[in-house]
């Protein structure tokens, strides 16, 4: 009984938390098709968030295509099989290492920086002074980062897969021993363009996902200081999460249009 | 009351708040006439900043009614509540000044978002805001590197810069050195005389409140106490309006 309820419950949390990010997002699309996008407060965005990102999604790529690339190249030498590696790195840097690492990099650095700039906005009353002078904070905050994002990710997901690729040819080629030629040669045969849209789209999805959890956590931060960090912890937490869940769902549905080669 | 609301700037009436289980605004009926001045005065924590937010939107009421320039702005939504904001100015008690611009550009922000794009006019306009405030040469500064009393400055400047049918000062003098405030009680005058601005002023300054008052509204407990000219509010007899005026809290030793 005890357990129902608290199943209950958390059930209707999950849905009132899923509602406010729908009217959050319905409310940015809305002022994207009623209200002139502020693209000086975007291009900022983008700098910040994509430009800067970049190191930490490079260290990120780097280490993960090399890692990966010697522990498959451990397992298939047993079988003979060194020259499968660089299609199996590169497949697994397209379609999930590349766009969930890229996503939890960046719900890290951005998501937190996000939450945190608009919380404090909320508690020290510049949103309401936003409001006061006519400007609508979604219009204002809300959108540009949507933007910046909804460009950014699929360029960092696209980066850190290109270097995690190019780095786990390296362990294999130069480190371990594998034939170049044949390496390559696997790896382009069993690669295909549908692999970078499902990365691309995985990106772009993550990005709006990052985005909207960080705002709306900021948005509705409350008690100074210390709602500041919930909301910012919040926003990390809630973010990485949603990633690795709906990573699971878009792999079944984009399965679907960009089948496995 | 609805037949006399078409004349006044803004008004309210029957309002009511209640956060969880605090009534903080217990059924406010106030009207401002166009060009008029009123003062609101009360003890700290009466309510009069939860009621200037009431009067431009920013918070709902539980009950009663809002009009600014006799459009009722209850029940609006936030999108159409946006450009009637624009005609009403508010200073924050906190002075919410951007924190991530500087001065020059926090002052800018009503006038860019007023549509004024030419860097010129917007560049004229902010030095002359900047000089009725007296701070000149802090152009370049972040709030974060400002003085109390200079911030309240900046967020007056913001405030009066688009020239704003009305505007609600919440404690504009309230950490400001006498000389200072005695100009922004002259601004605030000024403002009304020559652009017929009305205004409302919260404050704790009798000095203030005696200089720009046309109305007083004495706030006690979430209801208007008293209403009335300052000269009369002076005057009063009552134990609750003389102590707050001469500072009494009735502890004696
Ligand atoms: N967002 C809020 N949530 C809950 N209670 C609030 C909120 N805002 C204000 N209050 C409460 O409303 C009451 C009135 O607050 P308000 O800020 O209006 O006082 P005030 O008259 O402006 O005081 P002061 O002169 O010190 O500025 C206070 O008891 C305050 O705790
Ligand atoms: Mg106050």
């Amino acid at each position: 009984m005890l357990l129902l309820r608290f199943l209950g419950s958390t059930a209707l949390s999950l849905f009132g938390y899923l509602g406010e990010l729908l009217f959050l997002m319905l409310e940015s699309a809305r002022s994207l098709v009623t209200t002139p996008i502020r693209w000086r407060l975007a291009l900022g965005q983008i700098l910040e968030v994509g430009y800067r990102s970049q190191l930490v999604v490079i260290v990120t790529g780097a280490f993960t295509g090399a890692v990966f690339a010697a522990q498959t190249y451990f397992q298939f030498h047993r079988l003979s099989m060194d020259t499968a590696v660089g299609a199996v790195v590169a497949v697994s840097m397209f379609r999930e290492l590349g766009p969930v690492l890229t996503g939890l990099m960046v719900a890290g650095r951005v998501g937190a920086s996000m939450s945190a700039e608009i919380g404090t906005m909320k508690v020290t009353e510049q949103l309401d002074a936003l409001r006061s002078l006519g400007v609508h904070p979604v219009d204002y905050l809300v959108v540009p980062r949507m933007i910046a994002m909804m460009i950014s990710m699929p360029m960092l997901v696209a980066e850190c897969v290109g270097i995690g690729i190019v780095t786990g040819m390296f362990v294999a080629v130069h480190l371990l021993g594998v034939s170049q030629v044949w390496y390559t040669n696997y790896m382009l045969r069993f690669t295909a363009l549908r692999d970078l849209e499902m990365a691309l789209t995985k990106g772009f999805v993550f990005g709006i996902l990052i985005v909207f959890v960080a705002c709306n956590e900021g948005l509705k931060s409350q008690e100074g200081a210390v709602g500041v960090g919930r909301a910012t912890t919040e926003a990390v937490v809630i973010g990485s999460l949603a990633i690795l869940i709906v990573n699971f769902f878009l792999t079944m549905v984009l399965n679907i249009f960009f089948p496995a080669g | 009351m609805a037949q006399t609301v078409p004349h006044s700037m803004l008004a309210v009436a029957g309002l009511t708040k209640q956060i969880d289980d605090q009534q903080i605004l217990r059924g406010i009926d106030l009207q401002v006439a166009s060009g008029e001045t009123l003062v609101i005065i009360g003890r700290s924590g009466s309510g009069k900043s939860v009621l200037l937010k009431h009067l431009i939107g920013l918070m709902l009421p539980t009950s009663g009614e809002v009009f600014i320039e006799g459009r009722q702005i209850v029940g609006l939504k936030e999108r159409e509540l946006l450009p009637i904001r624009r005609t009403v100015g508010m200073m924050f008690q906190g002075c919410a000044l951007f924190d991530a611009m500087t001065v020059e550009e926090n002052v800018a922000f009503p006038l860019r978002e007023a549509g004024e794009r030419d860097p010129k006019v917007i560049r004229e306009k902010v030095a002359a805001a900047l000089e009725v405030v007296d701070l000149t040469g802090h152009e370049q500064k972040l709030p974060v590197n400002l003085s109390g009393g200079m911030k309240k400055r900046v967020a007056l400047a913001r405030v009066v810069i688009t020239r704003p049918h009305c505007v609600l000062y919440d404690e504009p003098t309230a950490g400001l050195d006498p000389v200072v405030s005695d100009s922004i009680n002259h601004l605030i005058r000024r403002l009304q005389k020559r652009f017929g601005v009305t205004s409302i002023v919260v404050t704790h300054d009798m000095k203030c409140a005696g200089h720009v008052a046309d109305k007083v509204a004495f706030l006690h407990e979430g209801a208007i106490y008293f209403y009335g000219a300052f000269a009369d509010l002076v005057c009063s007899q009552d134990v609750l309006i003389q102590d707050f005026i001469q500072g009494r809290s009735g502890d004696t030793d």
